[in-house]
């Protein structure tokens, strides 16, 4: 605690001598080294987006009012710690849309007119068994999945989900926002080394990790 | 409630006024039931309606059935109530299926009991009963192109198959 304090002292001293203009040469170079961050606009455009999304105020049917309001929005889950909390009441300030419960036929175009209202970038979450697939709803009156007739970004399972399980969809979207497709599922699965590049080309080289455990990879199979 | 006697005293009057209306009673489930012939829907509708000591004045709720493979396959429900003594009584309309591209048609009672248009047209736009002279005869609830009546027993259910790994394996 005492070592932490003092660097802490010391970083204030520092920046104030660069407020004077009295750090110079080496020093310099190790105080912008330490303040400054380096990365291309898309991926803060992406950062700024994923943490500052605005839903569409929406409900279809029974996933709506266990889901949504009752256990993702509110004190116990709160979506606000993701920075979603703000529901638009109109489709045109929304950028991300909720599908909550079965989407019957008769419903279908006024969701995909919803979707078609917002603006771009926008995003979609199927919640529920009933809007992913139909669920217990196979019958002449509910779409079977609500991918029929709209694009949907995440699909989340359940009958209701919980509310982890919505955060969790949440974050796997804020992710994909970020520019990270994978979704962490190479982990999850073991499948470490089993990525593809396209070679050549000035972006074709993977990070560091990932090629050592490409090549690990490689070997454990004896190619 | 009439009880099972009462139920056939009203029969009789009701046969007394409109010879051949009445074609059976029923009393279950502690509720009587008279099965009527659909060509004097209205007239038991305002007898019931109308004649002093009867007074059901409230349609509680108006549905169809299916019946198949029964004959006459359809019925039209009427719930009726009587507010004054909370008494009910179901009047059931039975219907002939006319057969293949023709619907069968009965009297609608919206000039007796106006709350019937809705649920005559919910009866409609899943059974494909005609009702004669309601004033908006077209699909509530499912979309106004639908094809078929999908509450009739012999709609395909629809939907999709699904395939489960385990049906496969053990009976694919």
């Amino acid at each position: 605690m005492e070592v932490e304090r003092q660097t802490m002292r010391e970083r204030q001293l520092r920046a104030r001598d660069m407020l004077r203009g009295d750090l110079e040469g080496e020093e310099l170079e190790r105080y912008v080294e330490e303040k400054v961050v380096m990365t291309n606009f898309e991926k803060m455009l992406g950062w700024a987006r994923s943490n500052s999304m605005f839903p569409l105020s929406f409900g279809l049917a029974c996933c709506a009012i266990e889901g949504i309001p009752m256990s993702a929005v509110t004190a116990r889950y709160d979506i606000a710690r993701f920075g979603a909390e703000a529901g638009r009441a109109s489709p045109r300030q929304a950028d991300m849309i909720i599908l909550s419960g079965r989407v019957s036929i008769k419903m279908a175009p006024v969701v995909r007119r919803l979707y078609d209202q917002m603006l771009e970038p926008k995003w979609a979450i199927s919640m529920g068994a009933c809007s992913s697939s139909g669920g217990m709803f196979s019958n002449y009156a509910v779409v079977q999945g609500a991918d029929k007739f709209m694009p949907i970004d995440i699909h989340v399972p359940g009958c209701p989900p919980r509310p982890e399980a919505v955060l969790y969809g949440f974050t796997k979207l804020q992710r994909k926002i970020q520019g990270n497709p994978d979704q962490g599922w190479r982990a999850r699965y073991g499948a470490a080394g089993t990525e593809e590049w396209a070679r050549g080309g000035p972006r074709s080289e993977p990070s560091a990790e990932a090629a050592e455990a490409y090549l690990a990879a490689r070997e454990l199979i004896g190619a | 409630m009439p009880d099972a006697p009462g139920l056939e005293l009203i029969r009789g009057e009701i046969e007394s006024k409109h010879p051949g209306a009445v074609l059976d009673t029923g009393f279950e489930h502690g509720c009587a039931s008279l099965s009527i012939d659909p060509a004097h829907v209205l007239a038991v509708l305002t007898w019931l309606y109308d004649t002093p000591g009867q007074g059901y004045r409230f349609l509680s709720s108006l549905h169809a059935a299916d019946y198949l493979p029964a004959e006459p396959r359809f019925a039209v429900h009427y719930e009726l109530l009587n507010r004054d003594r909370v008494e009910r009584i179901r009047v059931k309309a039975l219907l002939v299926d006319p057969g293949e591209d023709t619907l069968p048609e009965i009297d609608s009672c919206c000039e007796l009991f106006p709350t019937a248009e809705f649920q005559e047209r919910e009866a409609f736009d899943f059974f494909g009963i005609v009702f004669r002279g309601h004033p908006d005869l077209r699909r509530i609830l499912l979309p106004d192109d639908y094809v078929g009546w999908p509450q009739r027993r012999d709609f395909p259910i629809g939907g999709e198959p699904v395939t489960f790994t385990y049906n496969e394996q053990n009976y694919g």
